[in-house]
């Protein structure tokens, strides 16, 4: 009996030891279908490494965004993976607010990551962030509409065409609108849009001695351009419109064109979900023949904030997590549809996964168009293609998104937009002492 | 003629009181609706109230992808904890401030509100540095000292109007018989203030289950309450609207249950000391 008692408070004390030699890292993610599926695939990584535990933190892009801002600035030591945006890497990068990701291991290949995503993640040479998806903008359009309109969708339309075709499109009274675009105000909402629009019209944000742009011509065109094209053939209350907004609107046949993130091809063409699936068509954002297109460049990324205690465990999780055996493990559990997209050139050289996604060719192409290095016609200061990378753009961003959302509702002109855009983000600016 | 007017301005009173009830209720119902339907159907551009196929499949996701049980704890466990080291503290500086006024206590009383005025993210970074410093991010303790001290203006200007009504003879009385302090707040104050204390307590219970800012801020895996809980079911890049109904049910629910159970003693706590 007492030998009995003896085994059992060695096995206890044992078993407890094992669990206190667990390291627990804590993953701060995005609620979205890919990072969802990562979370329920997770039992292959601990299954790998029994010697880490994960908790994860899931929430709202916004909260996850203002909470592990404060993280990071204050050193909090919260999280130990933190999913960020592109917009935030370069910026944390610089202020050292990140670790280095030097020790992916060797079979991870990074020279197969997408050059253009890959260059948005490097400061100095160093990678700070490991891409989990990528995406582009693209035009999401309905084969039906088009063709009862008589007319067929260019694989790289322009503006003009598209115009044409929303208006040729649109049926009101059967509540049927030829094009849905962004309008809800903010730097993530209408300006990732209206920002990628004028790359395209040859517009910028600043010049190269950061002086705001939004007295040109070229700004002028656009915003007009999105004005009409919106009182045309938009929906009712564009204005309070985001990503989820129009892609209800688009699955329930509301849209005929919709042009919007890469992603929505997934939520577009499936069928539990939309009413058009079968009837989805996909091309290339527009263009006005200058050089650039009006898509924008996004990733949802993996990082190490600098005060996190346990790297070497937090590296050995983003490692699996964007790796080529990570797509691997996602097509045999789901199927390759589900494989997150945009990140490897290797995933667009699988014939499975292209035959898989119809809408694969659309954002590889449109991501590979992307250079957020020089993402206008003319010369700029900054890095970004939808947004400007410097801390200030979140608040100018939003402010300047709130002038466009009143064109578009109608409340001020175009030309009152763009002068009260152009005071604002000038003042921001020189208090920020950024013109030279 | 005024019997009969007197019933018909009933009438219409009871009319509007259902009405305006009907609206206020009516974003929980959908709520309540939408977390029965598939992510297809609560987009749908002709939404069906009752006639579409109900299912459980929500709850069920729901509960398999998240730790439900973890989180209510952790909401029962702060606010109930600080609402209850929120009255420790309240009742005697309430006592304090209705009993033994000085020329100051107004200014004491409206400068205490006055903290409830400052928008909380102006105190975001020193209270954030503060938990990181005493390693109180993410534990309910941190929550629990936060929560009583967000809600403790609330309680102490709630128990010293209640206090005010009392007549300071009763307690006159009890010092007259031998009582201390202490003893004359727990044998006679609290009996008499009761009503006034439960309504107080039920007020912050609700307030700390339904505060949304520091809860997000402050917690991540460990302290996460019910409103990190339903925050994880929003997106903005995918439709999970049935999801997020669902978990909304789940989150309000227990605080729903409280407040319909003690809705007369919310009611006439909250309205006492209104009408002189």
């Amino acid at each position: 009996m007492k030998n009995k008692l003896m085994m059992l408070a060695c096995g206890v004390m044992t078993m407890s030891a094992a669990a206190a030699a667990k390291e627990t890292i804590t993953i701060a993610t995005v609620n979205n279908g890919d990072m969802i599926t990562m979370k329920e695939l997770s039992n292959d990584f601990t299954r790998q490494n029994p010697d880490i535990a994960l908790k994860w933190v899931t929430l709202e892009e916004n909260i996850l965004r203002q909470r592990v801002t404060t993280d990071v600035a204050t050193g909090g030591g919260q999280y130990d993976v933190m999913t960020i945006g592109t917009y935030e890497v370069p910026i944390w990068g610089k202020q050292g607010w990140l670790t280095e990701l030097d020790n992916l291991g060797a079979s991870y290949d990074v020279d197969d990551l997408l050059p253009a995503i890959r260059s948005g993640l490097t400061v100095d040479e160093k990678l700070f962030a490991a891409p989990f998806y990528g995406e582009s903008s693209m035009v999401m359009y309905r084969t039906d509409l088009i063709a009862k309109a008589g007319l067929e969708m260019p694989k790289k339309p322009s503006w003009g065409f598209i115009r044409q075709a929303a208006k040729a499109m649109t049926d009101k009274e059967a509540g049927v609108y030829g094009i849905c675009l962004r309008g809800k105000a903010g730097w993530g909402e209408n300006m990732a849009l209206i920002t990628a629009m004028s790359n395209s019209f040859g517009a910028r944000w600043f010049d190269e001695n950061w002086q705001p742009q939004f007295d040109t011509q070229e700004w002028h065109d656009t915003l007009q351009y999105y004005v009409d094209v919106m009182a045309e053939s938009g929906p009712p209350g564009a204005s309070a419109n985001g990503f989820n907004e129009n892609l209800a609107l688009f699955q329930t046949g509301k849209c005929g064109m919709w042009i919007d993130a890469t992603v929505a091809g997934a939520f577009v063409t499936n069928e539990k979900d939309s009413a058009v699936a079968d009837k989805v068509g996909f091309a290339l954002a527009p263009d006005k023949g200058l050089g650039k297109r009006g898509n924008w460049l996004w990733a949802w990324t993996l990082a190490i904030p600098a005060s996190s205690e346990k790297s070497a465990a937090a590296q050995k999780f983003i490692s699996w997590a964007t790796s080529k055996d990570y797509s691997a493990l996602v097509a045999k559990n789901k199927g390759w549809a589900k494989v997150p997209p945009g990140t490897r050139a290797s995933l667009y050289n699988n014939p499975e996964y292209m035959k898989a996604a119809p809408f694969a060719q659309i954002t590889i192409d449109s991501i590979q168009s992307a250079d957020p290095v020089n993402p206008t016609v003319k010369p700029v200061p900054y890095v970004g293609v939808q947004f400007v990378a410097i801390p200030e753009f979140q608040g100018i961003g939003t402010a300047v998104g709130q002038q466009f959302a009143a064109a578009l509702t109608g409340t001020m002109t175009v030309k009152e937009a763009l002068k009260a855009s152009q005071r604002l983000v000038d003042r921001t600016m020189r208090k920020a002492g950024y013109p030279k | 003629m005024s019997i009969k007017n007197s019933h018909r301005s009933k009438i219409i009173y009871t009319f509007l009181a259902w009405t305006i009830s009907s609206l206020i209720f009516f974003p929980i119902l959908w709520t309540l609706i939408t977390s029965f339907k598939t992510e297809a159907e609560a987009i749908s551009a002709s939404p069906s109230l009752f006639m579409f196929d109900w299912t459980l499949e929500n709850y069920e996701e729901v509960l398999a992808r998240s730790p439900y049980f973890n989180h209510f704890w952790n909401s029962i466990v702060i606010s109930l904890g600080s609402s209850i080291l929120g009255l420790l503290i309240a009742i005697p500086a309430a006592w304090s401030m209705a009993f033994v006024q000085t020329k100051r206590t107004k200014h004491l009383l409206m400068w205490m509100l006055s903290t409830k005025m400052l928008p909380p993210v102006g105190v975001l970074i020193p209270i954030y540095l503060l938990f990181r410093d005493f390693g109180l991010l993410d534990t309910k303790v941190g929550l629990v000292i936060v929560m009583t001290l967000i809600n403790l203006p609330i309680m102490v200007w709630m128990l010293y109007t209640y206090f005010r009504e009392i007549p300071s003879e009763v307690l006159e009385a009890s010092r007259m018989d031998g009582a201390n302090i202490a003893e004359e707040i727990w044998y006679v104050l609290l009996p008499i203030a009761l009503p006034g204390i439960a309504s107080t307590l039920l007020l912050t219970v609700i307030l700390a289950w339904n505060e949304a800012f520091w809860t997000l801020i402050l917690t991540a895996a460990d302290a996460a309450p019910l409103t990190a809980f339903i925050a994880s079911y929003s997106s903005p890049e995918g439709l999970f609207y049935a999801k997020l109904s669902a978990a909304s049910m789940m989150a309000i629910v227990p605080i729903l249950i409280l407040g319909w159970f003690s809705q007369k003693q919310l009611v006439r706590g909250l309205s006492f000391g209104a009408v002189k």
